[in-house]
């Protein structure tokens, strides 16, 4: 996007992860980064915060070419161990309805 | 407090102060994506912090039946001279130098320290550590590219690390310094002298350091007089953050949250 | 017609998704930046009131489930942006927007949180209502926008159950928890109604946002939703909303409610709300302040990238 080294501007990256093995990498979506160190990093705290050992691709965007547009759903498990995360985690009386 | 409670409850001081600390960037980042990153870390040390009250809240709990102590009790109703953390950790959180040098400088100390506590005798200890350690090991490459990036970027941000470094440069010194529970802690194997960690955290910090651009840290650094937070005499900061952290539960005791 | 626009009907018509690279009508292409980049600024701004408890959370369990809901909102508001960059504007420039004044952003978030308890409000109230508007865009015509919303939609349940737990327990506490949970619901339960627009006969952008399925439901029909479910809710915390018009209404099989102060409204939309210049101030600040490190990091990598150039070419770096 912008080619001078020393404007605050970080290249767009595009994020695949794949969620469990036996799955293909699935685009995830995009965020900015200095370089693909920190990118990879991002992609893990942005799209994997409930999830672990998962496998993450980062693809500046100016670097994919596109025909078509292509499907980019993505779905993940929360993990195990950060329970907060999960709905299931608070006790609600039973008579609330519609939470 | 025995002693092996107080080594334990000086590793979740450590952890909370320092997760407290980070959280107070939260919604402050420089970039978004990097507000995400440094809210994670204070959620893992937070988590950690927990895990280690947890333990010392059951362990103070089993030696004496009366007493029935929790996390929170550790947490929010303990005055800053009992609390056990480094002094580094409860330094205010400056420019995003500051903040990623203090971070460096901790998470080297800490991942080294767990690695050597996952072999603890003291079997929670030991679960504690090896669950942590994965934790610390990102927050050690997190902030050691953040101290490149940095050191070696412009010339503002160049500066900026050199000013960070002349901050902290007084609190490295206890970091290897041991106290009566250290020393406890050893005897039964439970724990680690720090001073067994120097050479190498120095030898860490250094490379990265050198591939920063920055001047390598002097292994002479003496600690400042009569500061010694794991002895709970802490430098001015502590006593503030705690007046925020805890006001709640001073204001409306016995409540429950 | 062209036969762009037949086709781009004929999706709409048969709720076959637009994609970025769609031909699309060019005001459906602005109708669109401006409500998905106002609902990330909404995202990004809306951590503040909640960030703003952080550090004095009562408990280790709150605080860190509240740093993990302010995050979330970080997420969400990164989604947002992505979404948006689909649509040809850069985040940057949405920012720019933002700060400048030009883009709008919910303004329930220019209410300040003034106790514990509020964070609970936000959480069953604000999340609650927020919830209630962006189910139906998980299904909004536009593909981005509309999976951009399928993740959000999954993380936003933990945060409304998250504020509800804080204020059912504060309702089961001592006497000043209880009359510190009737507070925050007395301040936040009105603008929280505000948060679904104006009435549907005020509200001119709706009928084009949803002739192109970007809006499903009008902003009445999900205000009387919401209401509905509230007043049901409030019971299990044994506290009352601010309303003494809330009726059943057997004819219509919802709850009649009181008139939303539609002046509040406007004026805190205009910018004369007690938080509106605090909370741009806060993301100016933080926008300024982080520049030097934007440009360290990416001084860097054009180092560290021209460093790899010269050993391709077997030249000295310059």
């Amino acid at each position: 996007m912008d080619a001078n080294p020393h404007s605050e501007n970080w290249p767009l990256w595009e994020v695949f992860i794949r969620a469990r093995q036996g799955l293909d990498h699935k685009h995830a979506g995009s965020l900015y980064a200095a370089d693909a160190q920190m990118a990879i990093e991002n992609a893990r705290d942005v799209y994997t915060r409930r999830n672990e050992g998962i496998s993450i691709w980062v693809v500046e965007s100016k670097n994919i070419h596109a025909s078509n547009p292509s499907e980019s759903e993505s779905f993940y498990d929360p993990a195990n161990d950060k329970v907060y995360r999960h709905p299931s985690f608070y006790h609600l009386p039973d008579e609330l309805k519609n939470i | 407090m025995d002693l092996l409670s107080t080594y334990i409850v000086h590793q979740a001081d450590n952890a909370l102060i320092l997760g407290h600390r980070n959280s107070e960037w939260t919604g402050h980042g420089p970039i978004l994506e990097q507000d995400i990153a440094i809210s994670n870390i204070a959620l893992d040390l937070i988590g950690q912090a927990r895990n280690f009250y947890q333990l010392a809240a059951s362990r103070m709990n089993e030696m004496d039946p009366g007493r029935n102590v929790g996390e929170d009790d550790l947490a929010y109703l303990r005055d800053s001279n009992e609390f056990r953390n480094l002094i580094l950790v409860e330094q205010t959180n400056g420019d995003w130098a500051k903040t990623v040098l203090r971070q460096f400088y901790f998470s080297t100390y800490q991942f080294l320290l767990y690695r050597e506590l996952v072999n603890s005798s003291h079997p929670d200890i030991a679960a504690i550590s090896e669950k942590s350690i994965k934790e610390s090991r990102y927050h050690l490459n997190w902030s050691s590219e953040w101290v490149i990036r940095l050191g070696d970027g412009t010339e503002e941000s160049h500066h900026r690390m050199l000013q960070a470094a002349q901050e902290l440069s007084a609190w490295i010194a206890e970091l290897f310094l041991a106290v009566d529970f250290d020393y406890e802690a050893e005897a039964t194997h439970a724990g680690i002298l720090p001073e067994i960690l120097k050479a190498e955290w120095y030898q860490r910090i250094n490379k990265i350091f050198e591939t920063a651009t920055l001047p390598k840290l002097s292994s002479e650094l003496k600690p400042l007089q009569m500061l010694s937070g794991k002895n709970g005499v802490h430098s001015e900061h502590l006593g503030t953050l705690l007046t925020e952290m805890q006001f709640l539960q001073r204001e409306y005791p016995g409540s429950h949250w | 017609m062209l036969p762009e626009q037949v086709i781009f009907d004929q999706k709409i018509e048969q709720e076959v998704r637009i994609e970025p690279k769609d031909w699309m009508p060019d005001e459906y292409r602005k109708m669109l930046i401006r409500q998905m980049s106002q609902h990330a600024h909404s995202e990004i701004v809306g951590m503040l009131p909640e960030g703003n408890w952080i550090t004095r959370a009562p408990s280790l369990r709150r605080k860190a489930t509240l740093i993990a809901k302010v995050q979330d909102e970080a997420g969400h508001g990164l989604y947002l942006y992505s979404a948006t960059e689909t649509l040809g504007i850069t985040r940057d420039e949405t920012i720019e927007q933002l700060h400048s004044g030009r883009a709008k952003y919910s303004s329930i978030f220019n209410y300040p949180t003034l106790t514990w308890a509020d964070i609970g409000a936000i959480g069953w109230l604000v999340d609650g209502a927020a919830i209630m508007n962006q189910v139906p865009l998980c299904r909004a015509s536009y593909g981005p926008y509309a999976r951009a919303m399928i993740r959000i939609c999954k993380e936003e349940s933990f945060h409304q159950r998250q504020g509800f737990e804080i204020l059912l327990t504060l309702s089961r506490g001592s006497e000043a928890q209880k009359a510190m949970c009737q507070d925050a619901i007395n301040r936040w339960w009105w603008p929280s109604l505000m948060m679904f627009g104006p009435n549907d006969d005020a509200s001119p952008n709706s009928v084009r946002s949803m002739q192109w399925k970007i809006k499903r439901f009008s902003n009445d029909e999900l205000r009387q939703k919401f209401v509905d479910v509230c007043v049901d809710q409030v019971k299990t915390l044994n506290m009352h909303l601010p309303d003494p018009a809330i009726r059943w209404n057997k004819k219509t099989g919802h709850y009649d409610f009181g008139e939303i102060n539609w002046e509040e409204f406007y004026e805190v939309l205009k910018g004369n709300g007690p938080c509106n210049r605090e909370r741009l101030e806060a993301r100016k600040k933080a926008h300024e302040r982080g520049a030097w490190v934007r440009e360290a990091a990416s001084a860097h990598a054009a180092k560290k990238n021209n460093l790899t150039n010269s050993n391709i070419y077997g030249r000295q770096s310059a």
